[in-house]
């Protein structure tokens, strides 16, 4: 009975491994690559548009613009993937790091502001969870109603148009000071060995259950892509882009700290059972409850992820600022949401992972900084982003329906 | 006869004032397909919520394997080895056949998801059934057509070494070829030693891959026959109350 062969989609050489990515691009299953072609051309467009656009400094520019944006994606993408939204993201950070400012006033020590920032992120999110998951109020409403209060509650903490100066040389490092040139090599090749270990330890395991691995040179070739990509990266950062006397070079802190979250975000949602079963609940929570999934506990814990991934949005635009405004956080959501959606994140819950919304973040923090290069108006900006959006939620939409359309 | 794996003896359930199961009898053996057919309204899907732990039965005696058993928790009910595939499947579209088949009980080793232990195990489920028409077990279930979501349900049930499968309307939805699947499916599930039972509308399927049939009408257990013992017209008149059991037309 045995002699069935089903196969894992792992067999055959590199050649039927191409030709079985196309088959699932053609089946619908595009993931992230509407994002990266539209990070390709919108580079490609403003680097012959704009002269300044491809510079070293401009170059180092979009990856500190990006930090917050990307940030706050990520975050977002762990409640989207549920079907769920969360409004207050951007007002959750910005009130937790108003009682971080708060608190730093009044004497405490910065670490412990900052450990208490978190709680109260968490606490948040918790809150949200709680609505929607056991209540069973649209987290729409929830985080919409938030969105609303939250700014007043900053406007109270804070007091009216309130900019406070932070003065904690650590927090402002993160996004005004590079690492040495030596640390952001050190930097690439732990991720690269990282990458490669969990890799190598996935083909160990199957091999020990007699299972088919893809062709070594598959691996090879991601790893080759990896080097090449991030050893240009870090080469170009750490030449000196200043154009004054002082020079300035070297990879921004804040781009290993974003790698690393956005790491173990991803081996979190990719393996391991509360990673497994976030995507059931969102593709299916009838199936999971079914399942004897506590699809609540998912739902609430998803939300305090979120929440918390927030605030080290906020963290970083604190950073960048070196202060904590009482406004902070009301614009950059939604932007953050269309991050997500653009980089191939669905909002019907259940598909996207992590880095799609950090290339959504990219497109989208490139056009602002292209435009903005190029003096275009603000207006403009926003008509544009605007489009992208619309244009990657149809491409969604499209590629949902052909998705579905295989069913016979 | 060897022991029933489920016996069910004077199951009584009603909602309020209405009696949906009055006194019902029911039995099915391992080894062997047992239809529940009856009338919409009959009682049948009540019939298998208590069976499967999500609306216990009011009164009456449940065995399993011989032994009186009371199931109040779906929980209850798999870890007897009851399972049951319901018609509209639930099952994860985002997530491919594996990730489907262990849903809520993953397999972790080294503080992580055993992908290989589990892939590995959903194929050799597939293949004990002899599955021929799925092409790989990492497809995503929403690339499936019906008649392979239905083999992926049943192949779960094989997963977790279930002794009763309940398949509701496995073929409802299908067309020819894929119904024809399906029951050769449920045949094989049988062979391998399980007690299945299926509710079916469609006498057609009943007939073709059932040894037993017995007929719910308005909540009584009015036939438990041997499939080789009837004939399609009899039983068509047990399912709309013109016929009886002991033969005479009514
Ligand atoms: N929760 C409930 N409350 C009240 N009445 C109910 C409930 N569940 C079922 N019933 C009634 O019990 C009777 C039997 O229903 P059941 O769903 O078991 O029938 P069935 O044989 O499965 O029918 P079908 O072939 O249409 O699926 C029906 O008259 C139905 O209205
Ligand atoms: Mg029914």
């Amino acid at each position: 009975m045995s002699d069935v062969k089903i196969s894992s989609g792992h067999e055959g050489n590199v050649r039927d491994q191409v030709t079985a990515y196309f088959q699932r691009i053609k089946n619908g299953e595009m993931g992230a690559l509407p994002a990266v072609g539209a990070l390709v051309v919108v580079g490609a467009l403003f680097s012959i548009l704009s002269p300044f656009f491809l510079t070293k400094l401009n170059f180092a520019n979009l990856f500190v613009q990006a930090a917050e944006l990307t940030m706050l994606a990520v975050a977002l993408v762990f409640v989207i993937l549920l079907g769920e939204i969360d409004l207050s993201a951007g007002v959750t950070a910005g009130v937790a790091m108003a009682g971080f400012f708060l608190l730093l006033h009044g004497g405490t020590n910065w670490i412990v502001a900052l450990v208490v920032a978190f709680v109260i992120g968490g606490a948040i999110g918790a809150l949200i969870g709680f609505f929607v998951a056991r209540i069973g109020v649209p987290s729409f409403v929830v985080t919409l109603g938030l969105f609303l209060g939250f700014q007043g509650l900053q406007l109270v903490m804070l007091g009216e148009g309130g900019i406070f100066r932070i003065d904690v040389p650590e927090i402002k490092s993160i996004m005004n000071d590079n690492l040495p040139t030596w640390g952001g090599w050190v930097f690439l090749a732990l991720m690269l060995v990282l990458s490669a270990a969990v890799s190598f330890w996935d083909r160990a395991r199957r091999a020990r259950h007699d299972l088919s691995n893809r062709p070594i040179e598959l691996l090879y070739a991601k790893l080759a892509v990896f080097a090449i990509l991030g050893g240009t990266t870090v080469y170009l950062l750490n030449e000196n882009r200043s154009q004054g006397f002082a020079s300035i070079s070297g990879v921004p802190i804040v781009i290993p700290i974003a790698v690393l979250i956005l790491f173990i975000g991803t081996l979190v949602l990719d393996r391991t059972q509360f990673g497994r079963h976030l995507y059931a609940v969102g593709g299916n929570a009838e199936a999971a409850r079914r399942a004897g999934i506590k699809v609540a506990n998912i739902r609430i814990t998803a939300f305090i992820i979120c929440s918390m991934l927030a605030v080290v949005s906020g963290l970083f635009h604190v950073s960048r600022l070196g202060a904590v405004e009482a406004t902070a956080g009301r614009q950059i959501v939604l932007n953050g949401v269309a991050a997500a959606v653009v980089g191939g994140v669905s909002l019907f819950g259940g598909r996207g992972r992590l880095v799609h919304a950090a290339i959504g973040a990219f497109v989208i923090v490139m056009i602002e900084n292209g435009l903005g290069l190029l003096e275009f108006p603000a207006g403009v900006n926003l008509v544009v982003t605007g489009s992208v959006l619309i244009l990657a939620a149809t491409i969604d939409a499209l590629s949902r329906k052909r998705g579905n359309g295989a069913r016979s | 006869m060897d022991v029933p794996v489920i016996e069910l003896s004077g199951v009584l359930k009603s909602f309020g004032p209405v009696d949906v199961l009055k006194g019902v009898d029911f039995k099915a053996y391992g080894g062997k397909v047992t239809a529940l057919v009856g009338d919409n309204g009959a009682g049948k899907s009540t019939l298998i919520k208590g069976l499967s732990g999500v609306q216990p039965y009011d009164a009456g005696v449940v065995k399993f394997d011989g032994e009186v058993v009371h199931i109040h928790s779906p929980r209850q009910a798999g870890h007897l080895g009851i399972e049951v595939v319901y018609q509209d499947l639930a099952l994860c579209e985002n997530l491919d056949i594996v990730q489907n088949m262990f849903l809520g009980r993953e397999e972790i080793t080294e503080l992580t998801l055993d992908e290989a232990s589990m892939e590995l195990q959903a194929t050799k489920a597939l293949q004990s059934l002899s599955v021929r028409t799925v092409k790989s077990v990492r497809q995503k279930v929403s690339s499936l057509s019906g008649g392979q979501r239905q083999t992926v349900a049943i192949a779960r049930s094989v997963l977790r070494k279930a002794k009763l499968v309940i398949l509701d309307e496995p073929t409802a939805a299908l067309g020819v070829a894929q119904t024809e699947q399906v029951l050769n499916l449920v045949r094989r599930l049988a062979d391998s030693g399980v007690a299945v039972v299926i509710i079916s509308h469609n006498l057609g399927d009943v007939f073709k891959v059932c040894d037993y049939i017995s007929v719910l009408y308005l909540g009584k257990m009015v036939a438990s026959v041997k499939t080789s013992e009837t004939t399609q017209a009899d039983v068509v008149g047990y399912i709309t109350g013109t016929k009886s059991m002991d033969g005479a037309s009514a």
